[in-house]
């Protein structure tokens, strides 16, 4: 099986720990994955803001990248959902009846990381270490628009050490939305604020997601309120052993 | 409905409508009219058409009743008055009921139970004397020329059986084929909206029925941009709103702003499409509702008609945007997302795209000097539209290596870290 | 307007040329099916604050007749198969006539058990619908062989050429700081006599094992 690593523009230009993570995680796990250098970005930020002209390059990039591999694994719910939910929008958009065709082929591809683990390699407990109080926040676009249900869960349970305790309102948007963190700033502050306080009633050393961007928009909440909750990526618990515990807190 | 009596009207518009409405209670000489609690009635303003034909119109729903006496907008679907506490509710029926009718008695209380009986009987002089009302419908059935109306206080089977004269006002769209269809929605609808198994009261009638409540009954059917919103393809899923309400409940953004913010009769997620869906683009609040949202998507979880309002909202954000693109004057937010097009387009422009950041990040770090839970540095405060962000939420500083070069460096990490 | 109701019609047709019409009308996916379908709505009533009391056929009159209060002036439906002492029969009483009148007796169409409704056609044992509306206290005989299980069985039993009334216990609303108080305009007190085999018992809220 040829696997592919969606990066995502985000984690490329600002959190890069995190494709790193899924790196060492899927080699541990005997998945020899290839980074297309030509990727970019999944045109999530231009299609959510009303931009659709200004997405068909993005989603050009995205299949020809992608165009071969059998699984596409990216460490983002909502970079996975654009990809599946909306590069066939886009593609009609563009009147190329050669992208829908290609798009076709690579949504269907599209996995978030905990859909990958546990559906395609079949893996709950990935041989974590991560001795940490830890609550996870199930970002929308991953629980409902992709359905991930309880992988990221069964992932954080079998990591050893670790110490999960439930998120109050779980569910509910922590308010990041994309550009509507800045198009609304006020409501989406107000919004994250609620997050952050429901992180901080848990006592958990970590937040963990599966998504950076609403990690930046929580974390930068919990750091402004001197809270001392750090922010985490799944991939970056899920890539820590007891032999290489590469991120230390 | 005309075979069983009733006189049916066709609307384009709230003028139309509102028209007819005027006409109907000139004929009969009313200088009043009770009402059932109805949105379309808000949509096209028929309280002020009337006001202006010097009408008076008695909202008959406790709720909407607080909202007229206190010269109030509506703040949500089902319980328009949600914003009001049980003090300003008292408060307003002391001040302003006897100027329009039986006053609130003085030795009046906040409880809510006291604050209905005074509405009872405040209302209850209104009911017996009025002689023209006007309802909406919940639901019109096209087999048998049924209207149905749900409720749960009575103020409803007040106004549609005692007065001599009924006017109902229905959206095109709330028209169901076959009478045996009104079954699912009659179960959906309390359950989704109350979370009761049913309302109390649910009142069907076709046309009018000798010796039993009106004897004169017409009907309005209103399109008032209802075929507008059929016509565009994605966005006519949301005339299958039931007014249930559910998506407002769960709406996190709903519930920071309130009701009122959404500047229309129909606040809430089903607002921020179906307004724009019955307008059209072009007027600045209209535009600005699709983007009231974050995409969470807990509208479409609870609605029981299964409209995709996430979907719907971001083909409306498309249709904002496609009607200024040929602006001579492009916004900075679209001059920006061209850049993010053109860089996007081709991987070569973003690692370009991503070095210039990385060197800003370093710059960013200087202003900033702050790090974040873990360890890692942050950018100081931003100016201009970043200051957006920075105001009260912390922001990473970039890296100095995106992970593209650092693939490239460490031949996908294989060489050296 | 009839040029208004072209337009309108016009518009439809132009808005859903792209459109198949499905000819068939939706399904409604099935209802309950309790075992006992008479406790189950005797249940649901009483879980709307309404009071419900199950007798046999001949106590229908006696259990009426205690659920009115001593002296109260109370209207029939001049089809009311019920005996009722001192009532009088509603010949087109006026709302305000209606408004001095305490209480009223009737019969039903049917009972829906599921939801704990009572559906009224407004035929002569039912009345004309002002008169379940305007008293304060509604007495509604229900028999065994009228209440079914759920929605969907009902709608094939209902005329819809009769105007219907549906009511789930009594008039309520919740639109004062979504506190739930019963009795805004309807009757506040709803009484349900529920007539089948078994003897008398009565079910209300706060009273729901003293059968």
């Amino acid at each position: 099986m040829r696997v592919a690593l969606m990066a995502t523009c985000v984690n490329d230009a600002m959190f890069p720990e995190t494709p790193k993570a899924v790196l060492r995680l899927l080699r541990r796990l005997g998945i020899d994955v290839d980074f297309p250098e030509a990727q970019t970005c999944c045109g999530q930020p231009m299609v959510n803001t009303g931009y659709l002209d200004e997405a068909v390059p993005a989603v050009r990039t995205y299949v020809d990248a992608f165009a071969g591999y059998d699984a596409i694994v990216t460490p983002s719910g909502s970079c996975a959902g654009s990809a599946r939910h909306q590069h066939t929008l886009v593609a009609r958009r563009s009147g190329d009846p050669a992208l829908e065709r290609a798009v076709e082929q690579t949504s269907p591809r599209t996995y978030e990381l905990s859909e990958f683990l546990v559906d395609v390699v079949g893996v709950a407990d990935v041989g974590a270490y991560f001795p940490h109080r830890v609550t996870y926040h199930p970002t929308c676009h991953s629980l409902r628009m992709l359905g991930v249900g309880d992988r990221p869960y069964q992932l954080l349970r079998a990591v050893r050490g670790l110490t999960l305790v439930d998120l109050p309102a779980a569910s509910e948007c922590c308010g990041f939305g994309g550009t509507f963190a800045m198009k609304n700033a006020d409501t989406s502050v107000a919004m994250g604020a609620d997050k952050a306080r429901h992180v901080r009633d848990t006592s958990a050393e970590v937040l963990v997601a599966g998504d950076n961007s609403c990690l930046m928009h929580i974390g930068g909440l919990l750091s402004r309120e001197r809270s001392g909750v750090r922010v985490m990526h799944l991939a970056e618990i899920l890539a820590q052993t007891e032999d290489e515990p590469a991120v230390r807190i | 409905m005309t075979a069983r009596g009733a006189v049916v009207h066709w609307a384009r518009d709230a003028a139309d409508a509102n028209r007819v409405i005027v006409d109907v209670a000139r004929t009969h000489a009313v200088d009043e009219v009770v009402k059932v609690k109805s949105m379309v009635t808000q949509e096209i303003d028929l309280n002020g058409a009337l006001a202006d034909a010097g009408i008076a119109a008695w909202e008959t729903d406790l709720a909407e009743l607080i909202v007229q006496l206190g010269d109030d907008l509506p703040s949500h679907i089902l319980v328009p008055a949600i914003h009001r506490n049980r003090a300003e509710i008292r408060e307003i029926f002391l001040r302003r009921m006897h100027e329009v009718g039986r006053p609130a008695p003085t030795e009046l209380t906040d409880e809510p139970v006291v604050l209905a009986a005074a509405a009872r009987e405040h209302l209850r002089e209104k009911f017996l004397r009025a002689r023209m009302a006007v309802s909406g419908a919940n639901f019109a059935v096209a087999d048998t020329g049924t209207l149905v109306v749900v409720e749960s206080e009575g103020n409803g089977r007040m106004c549609l059986t005692l007065p001599e004269v009924l006017v109902s006002v229905v959206g095109i769209e709330k028209v169901v084929p076959t009478f045996a269809e009104l079954d699912s929605l009659l179960r959906l609808l309390p359950r989704s909206s109350t979370g009761e198994r049913m309302n109390p009261y649910t009142s069907m009638w076709t046309g009018v029925t000798p010796g039993d409540g009106p004897q004169e009954v017409h009907v309005v059917l209103l399109d008032n941009g209802r075929t507008r919103a059929l016509a565009d393809e994605v966005g006519r899923q949301a005339l299958r709103c039931i007014r249930c309400s559910a998506c407002l409940n769960v709406c996190p953004v709903y519930e920071r702003v309130g009701g009122h913010a959404y500047g229309s009769v129909y606040p809430g997620p089903i607002g921020a499409i179906l307004n724009p869906l019955l307008k059209g683009t072009g007027d600045p609040q209209t535009d600005s509702l699709p983007y009231a949202s974050s995409l969470c998507g807990a509208c479409f979880e609870v609605c029981p008609v299964r409209i995709d309002i996430p979907e719907v909202l971001v083909h409306l954000r498309t249709q904002v945007v496609d009607a200024r693109r040929d602006d001579s004057v492009p916004k900075p937010e679209a001059v920006a997302m061209r850049a993010a097009g053109y860089a996007f387009g081709n991987a070569r422009r973003l690692r370009w795209a991503e070095r210039v950041s990385g060197l800003a990040g370093r710059a960013l770090t200087r202003f900033g000097r702050s790090r974040l839970p873990g360890g890692r540095a942050a950018a100081g405060r931003l100016p201009g539209p970043g200051a957006a962000w920075t105001g009260a939420r912390d922001l990473p500083a970039p890296p100095r290596e995106s992970f593209r070069a650092w693939w490239r460096r460490t031949k996908g990490g294989r060489v050296d870290e | 307007m009839s040029d208004a109701r072209s337009e309108i019609l016009s518009r439809v047709r132009d808005a859903l040329a792209d459109v198949d019409p499905a000819a068939l009308p939706v399904e409604s996916p099935p209802g309950a099916a309790p075992t006992d379908v008479l406790t189950r709505f005797a249940e649901r009533v009483a879980d709307y604050r309404a009071e419900v009391v199950r007798c046999s056929p001949d106590e229908v009159a006696a259990r009426v007749a205690d659920s009115l209060v001593e002296g109260s002036r109370v209207v029939v439906p001049p089809g009311l198969d019920v005996d009722v002492a001192n009532a009088f029969v509603d010949e087109g009483l006026s709302a305000a006539e209606l408004d001095r009148v305490d209480a009223v007796v009737t019969a039903c169409r049917l009972g829906i058990a599921e939801t704990g409704t009572i559906v009224l056609d407004h035929e002569a044992d039912q009345g004309r619908r002002a008169i379940t509306l305007v008293p304060d206290r509604h007495i509604c005989v229900v028999r065994a062989e009228q209440v079914v299980a759920d929605v969907p069985d009902a709608m094939p039993r209902l005329d819809p050429g009769r105007p219907l009334t549906w009511i789930s216990g009594p008039s309520a609303t919740s639109d004062i700081e979504l506190e739930r108080v019963e009795g805004v305009h309807g009757p506040r007190t709803l009484i349900v006599v529920l007539v089948d085999g078994n003897q008398s018992t009565s079910t209300s809220v706060g009273d729901r094992d003293g059968s």
